[in-house]
């Protein structure tokens, strides 16, 4: 059992990697440049897909444009030219990772804004609960002393 | 707590409402095209029916440039169309058989029609890339200057020329 175990925990490691080196069928000699055409169709968007990266992607639009990234990592372009060859064509739409402009604006600055508000309403809530509670303290105090007011009224009478 | 801040919830859910509902009828694979205003790419292309070799200066605007090939299943639907438009309307056509086996595409041809002055044979679909083609069919309305006015992705049927690709090619023939 405990053999078996252990094989399974070596093929849980090792499968995931033969899947990928049999996917990748793009050679490189350098692996820096390897390293850059992974990263960046990893980082790139299928135009013809609605939410698949190039690298996860099949189609025919896919592999043409991993073949343009091939050539031109192979070719010694920067990352910064393949992105703008890219944008020329399809626009900000390839890229995961979307410039910071008006249109943008919500995406990139909207959560912040939500924190703040959201950050807002905490404070509000908190202090006016801190209220509650001192209201409370105080009440209490007020109804104790008026016990007290009153046994001391009952023994006086008592005592008369 | 302050009474009139039980009307923010109500507030926010009214404009996450007008936002979503803007958002209704939009059609998210349906990208902007980037080359609106700019020139038709340079290219070098064979022809399909002969080996003539052709460049973006033989293209003469104001054209449409229609996208298709073989083994897209709505260029069979648009395709009727097209051969009315080039007949009846006089629009010169252009055709951009993209990546598509060249047997395949004559046989297109040869059995639907021929409403394009010109078909390029786009085998390895790079001019389609360079005017960022994602899907067959797409159609490019471009001007007398040979500029890409416009970018129409899916099918050319009656209702998508008179209400769309027409009034563009009117407004480049006022110029």
């Amino acid at each position: 059992m405990k053999k078996l175990l252990v094989t399974f925990f070596i093929l849980l490691v090792i499968l995931p990697q033969t899947a990928f080196s049999v996917i990748s069928v793009y050679q490189f000699d350098d692996p820096a440049k390897e390293a850059r055409f992974n990263q960046l169709v990893n980082e790139l968007r299928c135009p013809k897909c609605q939410n698949n990266n190039l690298a996860d992607s099949n189609s025919e639009l896919s592999i043409d444009l991993k073949d343009i990234i091939y050539e031109k990592v192979q070719a010694g372009e920067s990352d910064e030219q393949i992105l703008v060859y890219l944008k020329d064509r399809y626009g900000d739409f390839i890229s995961y990772n979307p410039p910071v402009k008006p249109s943008t604006w919500l995406l990139w600055y909207g959560p912040f804004v939500f924190l703040l508000i959201g950050g807002f309403f905490l404070y509000r809530f908190q202090s006016s609960h801190r209220q509650d509670t001192q209201d409370q303290q105080n009440d209490e105090q007020q109804a104790n002393s008026m016990l007290e007011q009153w046994a001391k009224e009952a023994k006086d009478q008592e005592t008369k | 707590m302050n009474k009139q801040l039980l009307w923010l919830p109500f507030a926010a859910f009214i404009i996450l409402g007008l936002i979503l509902y803007s958002g209704i009828g939009k059609d998210p694979t349906k990208l902007d095209s980037r080359l609106i205003g700019k020139a038709i790419p340079a290219f070098s292309k064979s022809l399909l029916l002969s080996d003539q070799t052709i460049t973006e200066k033989d293209i003469k605007g104001p054209a449409l440039i229609n996208v298709f090939a073989s083994w897209c299943p709505a260029c069979y639907s648009e395709h009727p169309y097209l051969m009315e438009l080039s007949a009846k309307e006089k629009v010169v056509i252009y055709g951009l058989n993209y990546k598509d086996d060249k047997q395949d595409a004559l046989k297109f041809i040869d059995r639907l029609g021929n409403p394009y002055n010109m078909i390029i044979f786009d085998n390895n679909g790079r001019l389609g890339i360079d005017l960022g083609v994602y899907g067959a069919p797409e159609t490019f309305v471009v001007d007398k200057s040979n500029t890409i006015v416009y970018r129409h992705v899916g099918e050319v049927n009656e209702r998508v020329w008179t209400n769309i690709i027409l009034p563009k090619m009117l407004g480049t023939e006022g110029q």
